[in-house]
This record gives structure tokens, sequence and C-alpha cells, in this order.
């Protein structure tokens, strides 16, 4: 495994996240530093063993089949960068 | 000029309060003041005074009339992570601009129901990825902590609730909440002198708390001793529909059940904590810490957690990929920043781009690979495995034992921009915390001496799942023994 700058580049592009060529030289090293770390985990026989996802051992409980959107819209809206008539705003996406 | 009020612990300030000896408005105004005379130490990113005041005059309108809730007029500083209605929230990151919740967090309007006051809310590490405070948007914050040998050198109070840590222990506010995913509240109350709680996961809601790793994410409390900690977490813990991994458990009284003596109890020693390269001031503690329990009447037993050097590795793999889901919201659409570009993808990059900091950009990537078609199973999972581990580990060592003992952080604050440059040496400052944290467990750091530098250093208790109860009543029977004082020097014309 190595993290080169087109593999940074390939994550921040799946991350939404715009880089420059200095971020890419930047980040590869660090990336690559903390993945080379991590692979320490590889050594531990885990064979058997169920992931464990959730601490909490609580079940999860169904909620009642009730609206529950509180009509906020306009609350919620005032946050928003761009509004239009009740909607969000976006930069043109069909021509 | 500081005044005695800011000193008080919530216990006095509570009697004071009902004995009319003072007043909410002038318990919340010398606070206020100390806030404003603190500014040097960037621990707030929003100050509410004029909030606070009225909030104030209506609680002496309670007391008045012999209405007094459990924490009435107490002083409290919230971190910036918890949505607080009307109240702009930042998670100190330039992405969330200038949001206004239109809502307000389960635990802090619990706290407002219990009669607290917020004086602000306080600065933190970036979506509280950090072990030193020095990754906001709105800067580091420093600790109200000097060093004896380098006085000039200006400290980080620890992290992610370093803001909240330097507030409590520089007398802005009585108590304070935090959040805890890695140790985000038990770190930096040890490098800060004060007390600091991450109770079991799910103990208290998460809901309003802006996510970071929700399989680990936990509001956590700070005081400045163990019994103002538990009346914090007691007025911040109980179940919540509008959180599915909040428990239906009752809530103990803890600050009552506290006092019962240790006599009896096991308290287990993990050999595996004794790292490479600890201090020997942190050695010396924590073997005082046990010979004081000892003495107390607990039985010292050493006991073995053999997965602990996973701990580190294998939480930077599961935090940072949960982060990279939960930080995927952030797309400049819905709120906050939004910084435009030539199409919808080039919107999004260039306002993730502009809005995360470095931290939160290297752990959304690390999360974003290790969660990535052809690596989930070698990352993601195998990190998954040996989370489930380390909780085995806990649960075979307390078959043992009642609570676990262990440093807080294998070393006292350092300078701020020390360790910046080197992510993995910045990771390992949590390495007697995280464990805990994988494990869903409650800790408690409670200050135990200051080193050969004259800063304090914690230890912590770990308890089992839901028994925060044993976990206070050993802090408090340490805290008896320990009888540490040592407050920062601003503190001291108070007392």
């Amino acid at each position: 495994m190595s993290i080169d700058k087109s593999t940074v580049s390939k994550i921040a592009n799946l991350a939404r996240i715009k880089v420059t060529e200095e971020d890419l030289e930047y980040y590869a090293p660090q990336l690559q530093n903390i993945l080379s770390w991590a692979e320490q985990l590889q050594e531990v026989d885990t064979t058997g063993v169920e992931p464990l996802a959730n601490v909490s051992e609580i079940n999860l409980t169904l909620r009642e089949d009730k609206i529950t959107d509180g009509q906020k819209r306009d609350e919620i809206l005032k946050n928003a960068p761009e509004t239009v008539e009740g909607f969000y705003v976006v930069t043109k996406i069909v021509e | 000029m500081t005044s005695k009020l800011i000193s008080l612990t919530i216990t006095q300030a509570l009697t004071g309060l009902k004995n009319k000896d003072f007043s909410a408005t002038e318990l919340v105004k010398d606070h206020i003041a100390q806030m404003e005379s603190c500014r040097n130490l960037n621990a707030m990113i929003t100050e509410l005074p004029e909030q606070a005041l009225a909030s104030a005059a209506q609680s002496d309108a309670r007391i008045a009339k012999g209405e007094m809730r459990p924490l009435e007029g107490i002083p409290i500083a919230m971190k910036d992570l918890f949505c607080t209605k009307d109240i702009r929230t930042t998670a100190a990151s330039h992405i969330l601009g200038n949001f206004i919740p239109p809502y307000e967090s389960t635990v802090s309007q619990k706290l407002i129901d219990a009669g607290t006051i917020s004086v602000g809310k306080t600065n933190l590490d970036e979506f509280a990825m950090g072990g030193s405070n020095t990754t906001s948007y709105y800067g580091a914050v420093e600790s109200p902590w000097k060093s004896k040998t380098h006085p000039d050198k200006k400290l980080v109070p620890g992290g992610s609730s370093g803001g909240s840590a330097a507030a409590v222990s520089s007398g802005m506010a009585m108590a304070a909440t935090g959040t805890d995913t890695g140790g985000s509240t038990r770190q930096p109350a040890s490098f800060c002198g004060i007390v600091g709680v991450k109770p079991t996961y799910g103990r208290c809601s998460r809901w309003g708390i802006i996510a970071f790793a929700s399989s680990l994410d936990q509001a956590g409390a700070f005081a400045r001793n163990v019994e103002d900690s538990a009346l914090m977490i007691k007025a911040m813990a109980g179940h919540d529909a509008k959180d599915s991994t909040s428990a239906n458990k009752d809530v103990p009284n803890f600050s009552a059940l506290m006092k019962q003596d240790i006599k009896g109890l096991r308290i287990g020693i993990p050999k595996e904590y004794r790292v490479d390269g600890m201090p020997q001031d942190i050695i010396d503690i924590w073997e005082k810490g046990a010979a004081m329990l000892k003495a107390a009447g607990a039985e010292i037993i050493d006991i073995s957690l053999p997965h602990t050097k996973y701990a580190v590795p294998t939480y930077y793999i599961v935090a940072p990929a949960e982060a990279s889901s939960n930080l995927a919201r952030y797309d400049g659409v819905r709120y906050g920043l939004r910084v435009e570009g030539k199409d919808l993808q080039d919107m999004y990059e260039q306002t993730r781009a502009e809005g995360f900091g470095a931290e939160v950009k290297r752990r959304i990537m690390i999360g974003t690979y290790c969660l990535s078609a052809g690596y989930y199973d070698a990352y993601y999972t195998k990190a998954q495995k040996i989370r489930r581990l380390i909780s085995n580990d806990f649960a075979a060592a307390f078959e043992k034992c009642d609570a676990i003992l262990t440093p807080t952080a294998p070393s006292s604050a350092f300078a701020i921009g020390e360790n910046s440059d080197d992510p993995i040496k910045m990771y390992l400052g949590d390495v007697f915390t995280i464990p805990a944290s994988l494990a869903g467990l409650p800790g408690i750091s409670v200050p135990a001496a200051l080193d050969d530098q004259g800063l304090p250093l914690g230890l912590q208790i770990i308890g089992r799942a839901w028994d925060e109860a044993t976990m206070f009543r050993t802090a408090f029977a340490l805290e008896q023994a320990i009888a540490f004082s040592a407050q920062p020097d601003l503190m001291k014309s108070a007392a």
C-alpha cells in the first residue's frame, strides 16, 4: 500500500475536496505515514471475531409512524446560503 | 481584580444562593468579569453576557420564591459543538459560517432546565478533532497554566474541549460541557488541573451535538471537583427518544452515592499502560494514587488489557471513517459557507476546500480511503474487529476488578505549536483515554499532582458500563486522599 499524489487526488475527489498540487505534496506523505502506522493492525489475529459497530447494547426501537417534520421550513431555510420561494438554490445542473 | 465568588464550588454556591449570601446576578457578573479579563486565553468563541444576566435575574426571582432547581443560577460554559437555539454554533469550523441553530441540543436544554446559566460558547478543536485545541478556525486556546521552567511559553489546554477546560480552570465558569470521542474531556481536564468526566456511551443524548464519530461521541462535563462533576452529569444524562443510542436507564444520584467509602473495592492496574518513555512524574503519581486507594480500603489488583497498543491505530481508522460520512453533509447548500464554483461539483469542492482546516481534511481523506472499494475490509472491518477485542479485554478485566486506575495522559501540557507537524505524535497523546472510548466505558480524570514544571497531571478512573456510580465513588476517595489544591496563578488572588 502506498499513498502517492495520484491516490490523494482520487481520495480528495471522492471526498469532494478541491486540492492543489501543493496540497498533494503536503498530504501524500502524511496520509502515507498514518496508514503505514495503522498497518500494525494487520498483525492481530481476528479470525472469527465479530466486528463491533455499536457498543451501547441498545436495541433500536420503532417510533410511532407519525409525521414529525415540525413545519419549520422557513426557520430551516434561514441558514441556507441561497433560497427562492421555499427552495434551496444551487448552480444550474440541467441545461 | 478577581472575585471570591469565582473560586466557589457549585455546592458552596448553591448554599450561598439559598441563604441569600449573594444573588445569582452577582455570581454570574463575577464570572462574566473574569471571562472578560481572561480574553487573552481565547477560550470563548461567543460570549453571552446579556443573555446570562437576563437568566440570572430569572434565577433570582425563582430563588426569592423558594423555587430553586437543582443547579439554579450556576454559571457554566457550553462547548461550541452543542447546538444552541438562536445562538451561533460553529464547531470551531469555517464551514459552518454563521450557522444559527433553530433548535436546542437535548443536553444543553437539560442544563437550562436544571437552572444553569451559560456565559458563553467555548472554543474547541475544529469539529472536536484534535488534542491541543490548536486546530480551531477561531485560533488556538491558551492554557491559564504556566510552566515554572519556561514561563514565557504559551501552553495548550489540551483538546478537543480546550476552551471549556480553560474556562473552568480560570474561573470564567463553575463547570462546562465537553464532548469526548477519544479523550476530549479527560485529557484537557488533566492538562488544566480540573475534573473531566465522560459517562458511558448512551448515557447522554447526542441529539443536537454536531457529529464527529457517532459510535464514539459522548457528552462530558468539566468541574473543579468530583462532586460538582457528578452534579453536572446527573443534570445532563437521561433517555431521549430523539437519539436511538441513548439508554432508557435510570440515572442514579451520583453525588450522594459517591460518598460511601471504598472498602473492599477492587481497583485494577493495567500493566500495558506503562508505556515506553512515560515521564517518571507520571509513573510516581500513578503508584501513589494506587497506594492511596489501598490505604482507603481498596484492594489493588494487577490486570492485563492485552490489545491496548492497538487502540490508537484502531481509533484512527474508525473515527475518521465515521467522520468522513458525518461531514459529507457540509456541501454549501443547506447551511454554512458556500464558495461558488463553475458547476455543482466544483461548488462542493471549493466550499469544502475553503471551509475545512488541515486536520479535518486529513481525517476526512483517511476515512474516505478506508471506506473506499477494495480497502473497506482491510481497514474498517479489521479495525471494528480489533475494537471488539479491546472491548473484550475490558470485560475480562472487570471480572476481576470494579474500577481501573491509569494516568489520564502520557504528558503534561505542551507548548502551542509543538507536535503540530507530527500527526501521529499528537494522536498518541490519547493513548490512555482511547481504549475506554472504543469500549464505550465511563472515565473520569482527577487532578493528582504537579510535575517538575509545575503543571497538572491527572489520574483516570475507568468504570464498568453504566456504573458511573462506582467510578465517581473511587474518584471521590482519590480526590479526598490527594487533596489537590493547586490553581493557575490568575486564580490565586481570588481565594
